[in-house]
């Protein structure tokens, strides 16, 4: 553990990138206490800049605390993000694991339909799945998971085709264990650091996919998040650019936490890596 | 009496054209010919031929091609267009109009007696449901000579001279559609009327642009030469079009509310909302009665009065449109504003929550009930989400469902609604447009009937003793006496009465002269 966190601080963006993130979900935490009452109040008089009337960050149209919307927003932009990355691993590994695992047919069978998830623009899909479900966050999470399970599922298979013909797989099986036990017990926890890699990058594209669907009027329109922000903002940008400008900034650097935070990981799990690559620079 | 209230029509018949002339000589400038007016469209209409379709669209373009009967002031007094006077028998029952002379249509044609009973009695009748329920009245249509038309009623019908504006009942050209399909006649595409400019090229998802009819029946006029109507489907690009100069004026919903006010500051624009009355649109908080507990009056009160409308007409629309007093829009015939719908007080709302049994639980929740968005636009969103927060003032939660405007329209016909938006036009007269909200024979399955259910024996007896009176004070009787019960009755959550600002150049003059508006024919709008 002590080799991870030396390995992981040796990244200098990947501990900002940390801070930022740890920043963030604190905001979120306590944006009850920070915040009270509903973000949805209106607080003050419509477009206050910021600084008026005790807003730091000003109001929008309805006289809504941009502020309280951001830290509320957080709250459903990190949820959105970590429930649908948590569903998509689920997928992604499931079917991962049945195609690497038993190969053959199975295999064939499962990377098709990989690939025909894969063939369609994801995001035109999440619209899709959101307008025919109608936007709830429950709709919104599916879409978002429904979309982003397949390079899971790639990632998955290729380690479980690597490692299944390792010798200490080999022994797992003369000694009887269940190919469950094999699959979940021996081949997963040598395969989970691309696939704890891969997802901090998901939590923060999820977010991001949230934040267009919200933006385009998708979002749950009982609760704020920061693409709607940013979708409510837009038409007003000429009178009252706080209203985009914060809550792009939030999204802004929620995303490039996530980013550093994930080569961090990256760099942490294969030392060897990480090493050549400073060797090289 | 019949000969008092001629008289008074041709007075109000004449006050226009005089005050229009004052207008432009009080401004120094006198009409000028020449000059083309590049304005907007949005969205593309279509097709450009009135009846084929009436949506907003086609009614503004075709409103400069084609002309009605009659044109309509701001106060709603009919005034002469291609009837240059009109009489009334005293048994309110035979309508007889005398047309202009020398009126050509586009093609050359003479238009005559003919033209109008067919537009009428064929034309519209087929292709419009809202002429069919009025023209449906009328016994017989004839022609009595090239420049006389008589329509006989099978019972009086008062607002029946409100029918006859461009947007209603359009003159079309009998030879171009007698004994076709109308629908699919050649005329559709390249429409032929009397207005004051001809069709002239449509590229679809462009332009379409008009030029000057040079036989025009008005000596002199028209005074522009082409009107060019742009296709710019983008709100903000429309902004920037007419901030830079490359059209000089906007209409309808061409411009955002919140885009107005800096507009409105510059100096070369007016902006106008005027030009709506003939239309008298009036937006509403739709309650679906079969939705308990909104079949409680004391809980529709209450929740009227957790609304500030004047925050909807000042913040969200910015001022363009005023806070409904009640059923009526003011400048609807027969509005009174002595029954004003409850104004905005949280704490009687409260007491009247409490009153009906709704009491508040643990979170401060009286009820929760849905609400169905209207989907037009951003604003639409806006207002949505301050119900929200005002009902959740006197503790109702209201949970919001975005739709498609395919699904609100399928819903709010099938009533599968709580609460929703909705504005209806209420042209001119509570019979041809405010009736068919809260009488119970209206209760169908269709958009823009009385969808929320609401039923009252007596508002039912009033409207039908107001439209078939043929006295105008026996009908402002019974439309006062409703406006009182509907009141206090709250079917509905009246909000706002619409408007649309006129955005244009200070070089263009006479823009909006009747109660139409942008609707008008333009044939005195001129550039100077």
């Amino acid at each position: 553990m002590g080799g991870f966190w030396r390995n992981f601080c040796r990244n200098r963006g990947a501990v900002v990138g940390l801070v930022i993130l740890l920043l963030v979900i604190a905001t979120a935490v306590a944006a009850p206490w920070l915040f009270p009452g509903s973000p949805w109040d209106m607080a003050g008089m419509p477009f206050a800049p910021p600084g008026e009337m005790g807003m730091w960050l000003g109001t929008d149209s309805l006289g809504r605390d941009v502020a309280a919307g951001i830290a509320h927003g957080a709250r459903v932009s990190l949820l959105v993000g970590a429930v649908s990355t948590v569903v998509a691993l689920v997928i992604g590994i499931g079917l991962g694991a049945t195609a690497g695992y038993l190969g053959g047919v199975a295999d064939d069978i499962v990377m098709r339909f990989t690939e025909f998830f894969q063939t369609i623009p994801s995001f035109v899909l999440a619209i899709l799945l959101v307008a025919i479900f109608t936007p709830t966050i429950g709709s919104i999470v599916f879409a978002i998971a429904v979309v982003s399970w397949p390079p899971v599922a790639r990632v998955v298979r290729a380690e479980f085709l690597s490692l299944r013909s390792r010798e200490f797989v080999q022994a797992s099986e003369v000694l009887g264990k269940s190919r469950l036990a094999i699959v979940f017990g021996d081949i997963l926890p040598n395969a989970l650091s691309p696939i704890v890699v891969l997802s901090s990058l998901m939590v923060a594209s999820a977010i991001l996919l949230e934040s267009a669907l919200s933006f385009l009027g998708l979002g749950d329109p009982n609760l704020m998040s920061w693409g709607f922000l940013i979708g409510s903002g837009r038409s007003v940008i000429r009178i009252a650019w706080w209203m985009s400008v914060f809550p792009g900034i939030a999204i802004f650097l929620t995303v490039l936490s996530l980013n550093l935070v994930g080569e961090g990981l990256s760099d942490a799990l294969n030392p060897r890596l990480a090493r050549n690559r400073e060797g090289k620079a | 009496m019949a000969v008092s209230r001629r008289g008074l029509m041709a007075t109000a018949a004449a006050l226009p054209f005089l005050m229009r002339a004052e207008e432009a000589l009080a401004q120094g400038v006198q009409p000028k010919r020449g000059g083309t007016l590049t304005t907007i469209v949005n969205p593309e209409p279509p097709v450009l031929h009135i009846g084929i379709n009436n949506q907003g669209p086609t009614l503004i373009v075709a409103g400069k091609m084609f002309q009605g009967l009659l044109r309509y002031d701001a106060k709603l007094q009919p005034m002469p267009e291609l009837a240059k006077s009109w009489e009334i028998s005293p048994d309110g029952l035979e309508y007889t109009f005398r047309l202009q002379e020398n009126v050509k249509f586009h093609d050359g044609q003479p238009m005559t007696a003919e033209d109008v009973v067919f537009s009428i009695m064929k034309f519209h009748m087929e292709l419009s449901p809202r002429a069919r329920g009025v023209f449906g009245r009328i016994k017989e249509g004839i022609a009595v000579d090239a420049n006389t038309v008589k329509f006989v009623l099978s019972a009086p019908f008062e607002p029946f001279l409100l029918m006859f504006d461009v947007t209603v009942s359009a003159i079309v050209p009998k030879h171009l559609f007698d004994g076709q399909d109308y629908r699919q006649a050649p005329a559709v595409a390249k429409p032929v009327g009397t207005g004051p400019f001809r069709f002239a090229e449509w590229q679809r998802g462009n332009f379409i642009r008009l030029e000057r009819f040079d036989d025009y029946w008005k000596p002199n006029q028209p005074y522009l030469d082409a009107i060019i109507y742009r296709v710019v489907p983008d709100s903000q690009s429309r902004r920037l079009a007419l901030e830079s100069g490359q059209v000089m004026m906007t209409q309808s919903n061409d411009i955002e509310p919140f885009d107005v006010p800096q507009l409105r500051a510059r100096p070369n624009f007016e902006v106008k909302t005027e030009g709506w009355e003939y239309f008298g649109p009036l937006m509403w908080v739709e309650f679906n009665h079969r939705v308990k507990p909104l079949d409680d009056v004391r809980v529709r009160r209450a929740l009227t009065m957790a609304v500030n409308r004047d925050f909807i007409a000042q913040r969200l629309w910015f001022g363009i449109g005023k806070p409904a007093t009640g059923p009526f829009h003011s400048a609807t015939r027969f509005y009174d504003g002595s029954a004003k719908t409850p104004g905005y007080d949280l704490n009687a709302a409260k007491a009247l929550l409490d009153e009906a049994g709704l009491k508040p639980n643990g979170q401060g929740v009286r009820f929760t009930i849905r609400h169905m968005s209207l989907p037009y636009g951003e604003v639409f969103t806006r207002l949505a989400e301050f119900l929200r927060q005002s009902f959740r003032q006197v503790g109702v939660d209201l949970q919001l469902e975005s739709v498609d405007v395919g699904t609100w329209s399928q819903r709010t016909a099938n009533w599968d609604f709580d609460t929703t938006i909705n504005y209806l036009y209420q042209y001119g007269d509570p019979t041809l447009g405010v009736e068919r909200s809260y009488v119970s024979t209206n209760i169908k399955k269709i958009l823009f009937s009385n969808v929320s259910g609401y039923a009252n024996p007596k508002v039912d007896e009033l409207f039908t003793k107001g439209r078939d009176a043929a006295d105008p004070a026996v009908r402002q009787e019974a439309f006062s006496e409703v406006q009182k019960l509907l009141v206090s009755d709250v079917p509905l959550l009246w909000l706002m009465e619409m408007a649309f600002p006129t955005i244009y150049d200070k070089k263009l003059h006479n823009v909006i002269t009747s109660g139409a508006g942008v609707h008008a024919s333009f044939d005195d709008v001129f550039l100077a």
